[in-house]
C-alpha cells in the first residue's frame, strides 16, 4: 500500500484545494468541546483533539433528516402526494475521523443496506463520503477498541489513514476514494521506505496504551433466554435514569422515529434519532408497553448490542469501543462491566 | 478543476432500475413507495371501531397490489402520521382493501374523522403471513379476542374461497362487552359456510345478550380438537395468547402449528427503525405472524 508524506506546511493549502471538489467536515472546537462540522473557507480541522463528544454519525445520518415533502392544498395538482426533496449528496470528506468511529459505519451499514430494503438516504450519504481517518496516538482510559473489533490504527471503513508524526503526516492509501482525495489536494510526495515500519511501531505503542478490555468470545454461544433472565440486570440497571445519552453519543446506535410535520399547507416527513431508553419508543396505541420498566429498556440496549446483533449478523458485537457511553453516562454505567458480566454468565 | 472522483451512482444499482410502480416523482424512493388511495366507504362497527374500504387510485398499481392473509400495510395520513394496520379483506378482492381501525391515538383518531373520498397513502404490504397453503388437508382453528378478529377475516375469506382444501373450521371469538363484538353482521353468513363452527362469547353480558358468557377459553369445552391434524391461528391481546396457547399445547397441538399475530409500535415497516424488535427479530420483517414455538423462545414477545 502506498504511503504519502504530507508536510504540515502544505496542509492548509491542500485543504483549500480540496474544498473545491468536496464538502469538508472535521473536528472543530466549539464551546470547549470538539464537534464535527462542515469547515468554512480558511477553517482548519483541529487534529490535536482526542475525540468528539458526539460521534460523527450525524454526517451520514443527521439527527433530524427530511425524507419527503407534500402539499395539502387541494387546489394544487399533486396535493397529498409525498415527493422527494433535494438533498445535497455531492462528494464530501470527513477529515480526522477516528478509526473506531469510521468502523462504526460498517456496523450500521448492515442495518441500512440489506438485500430486501435499502435505505436510500443513508446509502447515498455514505457512498458520497470519503473517510480520512486520523490514527489515535493517545487512547484514553475509557477506550477498549482493541477488544471490540477495531483499534487505534484500524483501517476497515476508512479510505485514507493519516498518522501524525509531528511535522508531517503519513497518509496511508486504503481505497481508490482515498487516492482520489490525495490527488485532489495535490499531495503526492511518496514517503520513504521506513514509513511502513514507523507506522507499525506507532501502532504498537498506541495499542499498548489501551489498558481496558472486554471479553466477547462466549456471547455467541450463550442462550438468549438465559441471558435475558440473568439476575444481574436488576443490579446493573438500578442506577440508570434512562436519559438516553448513551444512545445519542453512540456511533453505532441507529434507531429512529418518523414524524410528519405540517406548516400551513405544506408538510414534511422527517426522521429523528430515537432511543430505546424512552418508554414511548415501544408504547402501543392500546396503552400496552412491551418494555415498560427502566430495567427492561436498559436490558434491551445491551442485549441488542452484545447478543441480538451477534446472533443476527454473526460478525462481532455492535460496539467499536469508543468509550463515549462510559465517559458520558451520568450514572457511571460502564458497558465494559455489563459486557463482561454477560460474557461470563452461566445459568 | 478536473479530479477523477469516482462516485458510486446509486441509480445504477439493480434495485433502483425497477419500473416506478408508485406515485413518487422519481425512482429513488423505491423503498418508500406509497400508493395514493381513496377511502371509498366507511362502515361504523362500534363506538371505537370503523371499517374503511380503501381503493388504490391508480389502475395499474391497484392491479399489481397483492398480499397474503395476515400481512399489514402502513396507512399514511399526510400531515398527521402513519400507522401499521392489518389487512382484513379477502386477497381476491382486487378493487379495494378493508382496514378495521380502532380509535386509540393521534393518527387513528384523525382517520376516524375522515369521510369517504379522503385521500390517504398506503405502503406495503409488509410482514409475514399465515401459512394458509401449509394448512391444507387439516382442521383449522381460528381464535380471536376483541380487535383480533380484524386480521382473522383475511384467512376466513381465504378458507371460504378454498373450502374444499380444508377439513373442519372453527372460529372462536371472544369480546369483553356485547357492544364491542365486531362484524356480527357477518356471523350468519359465516355460519352457512360448509362445516364451519362459529362460537362467540362475551365476558360481561348485558341485558340483550343471549349468547354465551365467559372467557374465550370456556369455548374449548364445546369443540373437539384432533391435535394431529389441526392448525391454530390466534390473535388478540397479549394476555389471551398465554391462556389460549397454553390450552392448545395441553390438548397436544404442536407449537409450530399455532400461529399468532403480534402487535408492536412501528414506524418504518422495513426493519430499519428498530423499535419493533423482539429479541433479534423484527416484527415488521420476521413477523407479525410468528409460530408459537418461536414466540416461546423470544422474550418480551407477549
Amino acid at each position: 500500500m502506498k504511503i504519502i508524506r504530507i508536510n504540515k506546511e502544505n496542509w492548509a493549502d491542500g485543504l483549500e484545494k480540496l474544498k473545491r471538489s468536496y464538502r469538508l467536515f472535521g473536528p472543530v472546537k466549539d464551546n470547549n468541546l470538539h464537534v464535527f462540522k462542515e469547515l468554512d473557507k480558511g477553517e482548519l480541522p483541529d487534529c490535536s483533539y482526542f475525540n468528539t463528544r458526539l460521534s460523527p454519525k450525524s454526517i451520514i445520518y443527521p439527527q433530524s433528516e427530511i425524507m419527503l415533502e407534500y402539499e395539502l392544498d387541494e387546489s394544487k395538482e399533486d396535493h397529498h402526494i409525498l415527493k422527494e426533496i433535494d438533498t445535497d449528496y455531492s462528494p464530501r470528506a470527513v477529515i480526522g475521523i477516528r478509526p473506531c468511529d469510521a468502523a462504526a459505519f460498517l456496523l450500521v451499514k448492515r442495518n441500512f443496506d440489506t438485500p430486501e430494503y435499502k435505505d436510500p438516504y443513508w446509502i447515498k450519504s455514505y457512498e458520497a463520503t470519503t473517510f480520512v481517518g486520523l490514527a489515535c496516538n493517545n487512547p484514553q482510559t475509557t477506550c477498549f477498541c482493541t477488544s471490540a473489533g477495531s483499534g487505534p490504527f484500524y483501517e476497515k471503513g476508512l479510505d485514507l489513514l493519516l498518522v501524525d508524526i509531528g511535522d508531517y503526516y503519513f497518509a496511508k492509501i486504503i481505497t481508490l476514494k482515498g487516492e482520489n482525495f490525495l490527488e485532489a489536494a495535490g499531495w503526492d510526495t511518496e514517503a520513504d521506505g521506513n514509513a511502513e515500519e514507523q507506522i507499525k511501531t506507532m501502532k504498537q505503542k498506541a495499542e499498548a496504551k489501551i489498558i481496558s478490555s472486554i471479553a466477547t468470545d462466549k456471547l455467541k454461544d450463550k442462550t438468549t433466554t438465559d441471558l435475558f433472565d440473568a439476575p444481574f440486570w436488576e443490579e446493573v440497571a438500578f442506577a440508570c435514569i434512562n436519559c438516553g445519552a448513551c444512545t445519542y453519543v453512540c456511533p453505532t446506535c441507529w434507531c429512529f422515529d418518523i414524524q410528519d410535520e405540517v406548516n400551513g399547507y405544506s408538510g414534511i416527513r422527517m426522521r429523528n434519532w430515537d432511543s430505546c431508553m424512552f418508554p414511548l419508543f415501544t408504547l402501543h396505541g392500546s396503552g400496552h408497553n412491551p418494555r415498560s420498566t427502566n430495567m427492561q429498556r436498559f436490558r434491551q440496549r445491551f442485549m441488542h448490542k452484545l447478543k441480538y446483533y451477534v446472533d443476527k449478523y454473526n460478525d462481532g458485537i455492535q460496539c467499536v469501543g469508543c468509550g463515549r457511553c462510559t465517559r458520558l453516562c451520568p450514572a457511571n454505567i460502564d458497558i465494559r462491566k455489563v459486557c463482561n458480566l454477560m460474557n461470563g454468565y452461566s445459568a | 478543476m478536473s479530479t477523477k472522483i469516482i462516485q458510486h451512482d446509486i441509480n445504477l444499482e439493480p434495485f433502483m432500475s425497477k419500473s416506478p410502480d408508485f406515485n413518487r416523482k422519481s425512482i429513488l424512493m423505491q423503498t418508500e413507495r406509497s400508493f395514493k388511495s381513496e377511502i371509498i366507504n366507511i362502515i361504523t362497527l362500534t363506538a371505537l371501531e370503523k371499517l374503511f374500504h380503501i381503493r388504490i387510485s391508480d389502475h395499474f398499481e391497484r392491479e399489481n397490489f397483492s398480499f397474503l392473509p395476515g400481512q399489514f400495510v402502513m396507512l399514511h395520513l399526510p400531515g398527521c402520521g402513519e400507522v401499521p394496520i392489518s389487512i382484513s379483506s379477502s386477497v381476491s378482492n382486487k378493487e379495494y382493501i378493508e382496514l378495521c381501525i380502532r380509535k386509540v391515538g393521534k393518527v387513528t383518531g384523525m382517520i376516524h374523522r375522515l369521510e369517504p373520498g379522503a385521500i390517504v397513502g398506503i405502503r406495503g404490504p409488509f410482514g409475514t403471513h399465515f401459512p394458509v397453503q401449509k394448512m391444507t388437508g387439516c382442521d383449522v382453528l381460528l381464535i380471536a379476542g376483541g380487535l383480533g378478529i380484524a386480521p382473522l377475516r383475511s384467512p376466513i375469506y381465504w378458507i371460504n374461497e378454498h373450502r374444499s382444501k380444508y377439513r373442519d373450521i372453527s372460529i372462536m371469538y371472544g369480546a369483553r362487552d356485547p357492544d364491542q363484538v365486531l362484524f356480527d353482521y357477518q356471523f350468519e353468513e359465516w355460519k352457512k359456510i360448509y362445516g364451519l363452527k362459529l362460537l362467540t362469547i362475551v365476558q360481561n353480558a348485558g341485558k340483550n345478550w343471549k349468547g354465551r358468557v365467559g372467557l374465550i377459553t370456556d369455548l374449548f369445552k364445546e369443540i373437539t380438537i384432533d391435535p394431529e391434524n389441526t392448525f391454530a391461528i390466534v390473535c388478540g391481546p397479549p394476555v389471551m395468547f398465554k391462556f389460549v396457547c397454553a390450552h392448545l399445547s395441553d390438548v397436544g397441538i404442536p407449537r409450530h402449528r399455532m400461529f399468532v399475530s403480534l402487535e408492536r409500535r412501528m414506524h418504518c415497516g422495513m426493519g430499519k427503525c428498530c423499535r419493533c424488535n423482539v429479541g433479534s427479530t423484527f416484527t415488521c420483517l420476521d413477523g407479525p405472524i410468528f409460530d408459537y414455538w418461536t414466540v416461546m423462545n423470544l422474550k418480551e414477545a407477549i
